[in-house]
């Protein structure tokens, strides 16, 4: 039998790690102990446990990791409540990667690039920043805008800490929504942040987070100067097969699935507003 | 073309089944579908449209695509996938058959649907002209051609007579195995193909006017006032996606055996309310959204995507069973500017 997109391949939950109070991330390689598939920054993957559930996620970690994939999943419903429960060695499956990626090696090339992101949002961004951390020659100046709700939902914190703020011409900025004990950094939402720090409008600009933050984000970067052809997000809607035949998960005449999750601002446009 | 009497029709379905699965339509429970031939079964050709299209044979309403072994931290993935036994699919009516190629456009697309290829692959299609097109039929806007449809071997059934052109060798190769028929040159067909065809021009959705679907106006037909009124006494029941030729959304669901899990997948519906219902968000919480979303992706998004093909073939099914008496003509209609 020819090979089917549909069938997954078996993959192994080799570590986990609690980021947040319900941010977990899962670090899956195949049954032979090496990395299930090659994707690039931006694309997904379905993740499931069998007979409980099957769903898209970005996946977290970057292309230029070799030996696994990890997925950062924030537990909001019935799949994530699941995985969340699973424990060291057990088997899921794993079939991807699926849609378009960030154009790492297009638009973003030699260019200046501004990471936004919101909460879980990081996820995605995740893959992308440490793939320019890893070809960082191949790109300008970096800076990340960073938010949460509180200190301890700050995904990553650790290797934002101990790593991204170390590397050269690399800004990181962190914020959280209210002021909390322990906590001396930056205070408030987003996309009051981005308009204070005052960012280069020439900067290629990369959004990630929840419906509300992104649209106020992209007022302030609009206002700021920027150009909606330079500004990129990700969609993220109810998915089955992963491969734009299941009908579920389109924008007007786009699947986010396989046209997107990533899109330019100018591109969301011209799609009407249903996502 | 060959000829083969009424009264002998019989003995040819025979001829066929004794070597492989004869589907046609079946008179069942007062209802006629495409059922498997066997001796003494009530075939019902003369009858226009199958209550349910013909697409189940590729796209069945619910197939298992895998199935899991779990034992522990262990997980095993069964392959349960077959080669198909070729099957004759007979009488289908242009309409349907044209909607075959609207679901190929979909699942023999990269990455190819092997699930639906093999099924494809495995079948041996026997279309039937139209004799006489219902009020509800309009294939012809979507230049289907109800008098003369393609196939393996295209039939044409009058009063006393079945005539069968072989279109295709695989065609031939099972017409052969009946060596009864009588050769003729089909003239009583073409005068039957021109009573057809006039009546097609008569019909009264014949001159439905698709100019407006373009992709240019996707935001306007998106923002139209008219959705509204259009989809109001929509119950969002989902008979129109059902009964539907074209309609492929499909769900992927499970459910656990003592021996471990069966995936399946079946038959959904963009006109329920959970067809996009995520864990913390849901793009359509209206019936107005659902009703647009299935409207504009057979008349706008379908053809952006796929070369400019309509996913509706006129077959008028919506039409008839709606109970709400809602269908993609009234859409047409309302959007595309044509006059009632």
């Amino acid at each position: 039998m020819t090979e089917e997109n549909l069938i997954p391949k078996i993959g192994v939950v080799t570590d986990i790690r609690k980021d947040t109070p319900d941010v977990k991330t899962f670090r899956v390689v195949g049954t032979d102990g090496k990395k299930l598939f090659e994707h690039l920054p931006g694309q997904c993957a379905m993740v499931s446990v069998p007979g409980e559930g099957e769903c898209m996620f970005s996946i977290t970690s970057s292309p230029t990791n070799r030996e696994f994939m990890e997925f950062s999943i924030k537990k909001c419903g019935c799949v994530t409540e699941v995985i969340h429960g699973l424990e060291e060695g057990q088997m899921i499956t794993v079939r991807g990667p699926y849609g378009r990626n960030f154009p790492v090696e297009g638009d973003f090339r030699g260019k200046d690039l501004l990471f936004i992101a919101g909460g879980i949002g990081l996820a995605p961004l995740r893959s992308v920043i440490n793939y320019v951390r890893d070809n960082r020659k191949n790109y300008g100046k970096v800076v990340v805008v960073y938010g949460a709700r509180s200190k301890d939902d700050l995904v990553d914190i650790e290797e934002i800490r101990t790593q991204w703020v170390n590397e050269p011409d690399f800004e990181v900025y962190l914020t959280i929504d209210r002021p909390q004990e322990g906590w001396d950094g930056h205070v408030g939402f987003v996309p009051a942040y981005v308009k204070e720090l005052g960012l280069d409008p020439n900067m290629t600009a990369v959004l990630c987070g929840p419906p509300i933050m992104i649209k106020f984000t992209l007022a302030g970067l609009l206002e700021l100067g920027f150009k909606k052809e330079r500004v990129y997000t990700t969609l993220e809607l109810r998915m089955k097969c992963g491969i734009g035949k299941c009908g579920r998960c389109n924008v007007g005449n786009k699947f986010v699935c396989k046209d997107g999750p990533v899109f330019r601002m100018d591109e969301l446009d011209e799609l009407p507003d249903e996502y | 073309m060959i000829k083969i009497n009424r009264t002998d029709l019989d003995r040819f379905f025979i001829s066929i089944s004794e070597k492989m699965p004869l589907f046609l339509p079946v008179k069942k429970a007062g209802e006629v579908n495409f059922g498997r031939y066997e001796e003494g079964t009530e075939v019902s050709l003369d009858v226009l449209k199958t209550v349910k299209s013909a697409k189940d044979f590729f796209f069945p309403q619910s197939e298992t695509m895998m199935k899991f072994k779990k034992d522990g931290k262990n997980l095993e993935i069964v392959d349960v996938r077959e080669e198909k036994e070729p099957f004759v699919l007979f009488g289908v009516r242009a309409c349907d058959y044209a909607s075959f190629a609207i679901l190929d456009k979909v699942f023999l697309q990269e990455p190819v649907d092997t699930f639906y290829k093999s099924r494809r692959d495995a079948a041996v299609i026997f279309t039937l002209a139209c004799g006489r097109p219902e009020e509800s039929c309009f294939c012809k806007v979507f230049n289907i051609d109800a008098a003369d449809p393609q196939g393996d071997v295209t039939c044409f059934l009058t009063a006393e007579s079945l005539y069968l052109r072989a279109n295709t060798e695989k065609g031939a190769s099972v017409l052969s195995l009946y060596n009864k028929g009588e050769n003729t040159d089909g003239k009583e067909v073409e005068e039957q193909q021109k009573k057809t065809r006039e009546i097609m021009e008569r019909l009264p959705f014949a001159n439905l006017d698709l100019g407006k679907f373009k992709e240019e106006n996707l935001k306007e037909l998106f923002a139209s006032s008219e959705w509204q009124s259009l989809s109001e006494a929509c119950l969002g029941c989902g008979t129109c996606t059902f009964v539907c030729p074209t309609c492929q959304c499909f769900d992927i669901r499970e459910f656990k055996t003592r021996q471990g899990v069966v995936r399946f997948r079946c038959w959904d519906s963009c006109m329920y309310s959970d067809f996009t219902q995520m864990a913390g968000a849901n793009p359509r919480t209206t019936q107005l959204q659902r009703f647009r979303q299935r409207f504009m992706h057979k008349l706008v998004y379908f053809p952006s995507q796929y070369g400019g093909t309509f996913s509706c073939v006129g077959c008028g099914r919506c039409v008839t069973k709606c109970p709400q008496h809602l269908n993609i003509v009234k859409v047409i209609k309302k959007l595309g500017g044509n006059n009632d």
